[in-house]
């Protein structure tokens, strides 16, 4: 912090403390009064009852809570510096040379925190090496389960799979065990995904640059927190890859077609490589559009295939509006990380656009994604029941509200960032409902 | 029972921050605003491994100081005290072993308990060391007037 900042703030508090060490070795303190001289660069600190030493380097601190009834306390900051003491007439003169502070209001504990992984990491390593065993952070194994794999997410594949499922249905083809099959095949490549996206993103060190984490962006920071190690990560996304492939191979084996085929190999091309070298097709500014393809077309149509052993012009069509509402989640939990992926060279859209360009691409996609149901149904090529998709607009434009108001703000963010994901989960499982109704009316 | 003043046992009940001063590896204080709590016999201070110097200062050098100088975070009291003592830390399991004294946190701070059922949500601030700080000494000003000098204290080893 510069001295004159410093001494700025030091100015908005009512007293401060100053500390040196005594002659017996140990930490000497007095709370005193005093006044700031921004002309001068010092503290003109007031006559104490103990006497300071005057000639000699001190600590000075001046701190504020503000205590809450029934909660603790908030508005937590803290002004500090080193730097010599003077005598000066009854007082004395403190001339900060190295000054620091927090002041929660400017930065958020949250990345107050964040900022100080390193620290914690450096603290476990010296405990690890004193006790010759290693001294890890702990979490629940459920909680480490659902971080790491960031399962809540998985909405996104059961959301276009299960479009995919009604599709078929509707044009005369289910099977349910198929449809859990494919079900747990999505739901393993977008495990493998999650993590991988995550080892990439720490070997890059992209998730290590961001200190604006919130639980929609900024990954599952299980490895910058010491509670998974890479190695282990890496081996969770492959086992989860296999997993996924596995069942793949297995739905092509019952329901063979070409079309399944080059769904399933695109769509594991496209998950590994989103993060993966040398394509990082993230890196490259595709990443809305690779999760669009993938979140959308490709599972959607993977599902319908599997069911029908062919393709619909119908279901492709009802996989737009998914593939848009899947692509502005990730466009939105860009937002807060912008900064830091433009530095690790991630070029999203977020990154690259002006904020008015931002929340105003989110506004024409959403209502693009509206109109394609709209037209979908008009034309006769959606169930007309699917209309009943149209009941998310109000929360299309409540997001959009949002975007608008908490741009900069990555915490206020992540009401609007919750409720895009609900945005996409309430389209798709309302399209959904429209396929059921259609089903049940024929 | 500590030999402790009345005027800074009650600031030590009351007080929601203090400032709490180390010795870093080059002999110079480091002050940090901490929750001082207190079991009615030494003063206790968590530090999470997040912003853990402090503990690696006082592994060094265990001498601290402990002061309560604003009346707004300590109950509207007037008096303002230093307490010098000896600091142990306790960290055997950074998961658990600082729990002993989270009624006395819970005490003064009850949000924590809310914080505490999202440990998930930020899990190495809950990994934590306890400070143990055994007072030696006391300066104190019961009228809150540091421009005169304190009334002093020492504990029975110092006295001895």
């Amino acid at each position: 912090m510069k001295i004159d900042v410093a001494l700025q703030k030091f100015a908005a508090y009512p007293h401060v403390v100053v500390t040196w060490v005594g002659d017996d070795g140990y930490p000497a303190q007095t709370p005193a009064e005093f006044s700031a001289d921004h002309a001068a660069g010092v503290l003109r600190i007031h006559a104490t009852g103990v006497p300071l030493p005057a000639g000699r380097q001190v600590n000075i601190i001046a701190s504020h809570i503000r205590p809450q009834a029934g909660t603790g306390y908030d508005e937590r900051r803290y002004v500090t510096a080193w730097g010599a003491l003077a005598s000066d007439g009854d007082g004395y003169v403190f001339r900060p040379e190295r000054a620091w502070g927090w002041d929660e209001a400017e930065t958020p504990f949250f990345e107050y925190s964040e900022r100080s992984n390193e620290q914690a990491r450096k603290y476990l390593r010296t405990l690890s090496d004193e006790r010759g065993a290693p001294v890890k952070p702990r979490l629940s194994r459920f909680w480490s389960v659902l971080i790491t794999t960031r399962l809540p997410f998985l909405t996104a594949t059961f959301v276009p799979i299960l479009i995919g499922v009604a599709a078929a249905a509707y044009d005369g083809h289910f099977n349910i065990w198929y449809a859990l099959l494919t079900l747990l095949g999505g739901a393993a490549i977008h495990v493998g995904l999650n993590v991988a996206n995550d080892v990439f993103d720490a070997m890059s060190g992209a998730d290590e640059a961001n200190v604006n984490p919130t639980q929609y962006s900024g990954g599952s920071r299980v490895i910058q927190r010491g509670i998974v190690t890479l190695k282990q990560m890496g081996a969770i996304s492959i086992g989860a890859y296999a997993g996924g492939i596995s069942v793949g191979l297995l739905l092509l084996a019952m329901r063979p077609s070409v079309e399944l085929l080059v769904i399933g190999v695109a769509g594991v091309f496209l998950s590994v490589f989103y993060t993966a070298p040398p394509l990082r097709l993230v890196h490259r500014g595709l990443g809305e559009l690779t999760t669009a393809i993938g979140f959308g077309p490709l599972m959607l149509l993977g599902a319908y295939a599997v069911q029908a052993q062919e393709l619909s012009f119908s279901a492709f069509v009802a996989s737009v509006p998914v593939a848009i509402f899947i692509a502005l989640i990730l466009y939105v939990n860009e937002i807060p990380d912008r900064n830091s992926d433009a530095k690790v060279g991630k070029r999203t859209l977020p990154a690259r656009l002006s904020q008015g360009a931002v929340t105003t691409l989110f506004l024409v996609s959403a209502l693009a994604a509206f109109a394609v149901v709209a037209a979908g149904a008009a034309f006769g090529t959606l169930p007309w029941p699917t209309l009943i998709a149209l009941l998310g607009l109000p929360l299309a434009f409540s997001v959009h509200r949002g975007i608008r108001m908490y741009y900069g703000d990555p915490y206020a963010l992540m009401a609007t960032m919750g409720k895009n994901v609900q945005l996409h989960l309430v389209v798709g499982m309302l399209l959904f409902a429209g396929y059921c109704i259609a089903i049940a009316m024929d | 029972m500590t030999w402790l003043p009345e005027d800074v046992q009650r600031l030590l009940d009351a007080a929601l921050v203090a400032e709490v001063a180390v010795i870093d590896g080059g002999g110079r204080p480091v002050v940090h605003p901490l929750l001082p709590l207190w079991d009615g016999e030494r003063i206790y201070i968590t530090s999470s491994i997040l912003f853990s110097k402090k503990l690696e200062h006082i592994r060094n050098n265990p001498r601290v100081s402990v002061t309560i100088s604003d009346p707004a975070a300590a109950g509207g009291l007037r008096a303002r005290c230093a307490i010098q003592g000896d600091a142990r830390i306790f960290e055997e399991d950074p998961h658990e072993t600082w729990e002993r004294i989270l009624p006395l946190w819970r005490e003064k701070e009850p949000a924590i308990d809310a914080f505490l059922g999202k440990r998930y949500a930020l899990p190495l601030f809950f990994e934590r060391s306890l400070i143990e700080i055994t007072p030696r000494r006391v300066a104190w000003w019961s009228d809150g007037d540091v421009g005169r000098a304190p009334a002093t204290a020492a504990g029975p080893e110092v006295a001895a």
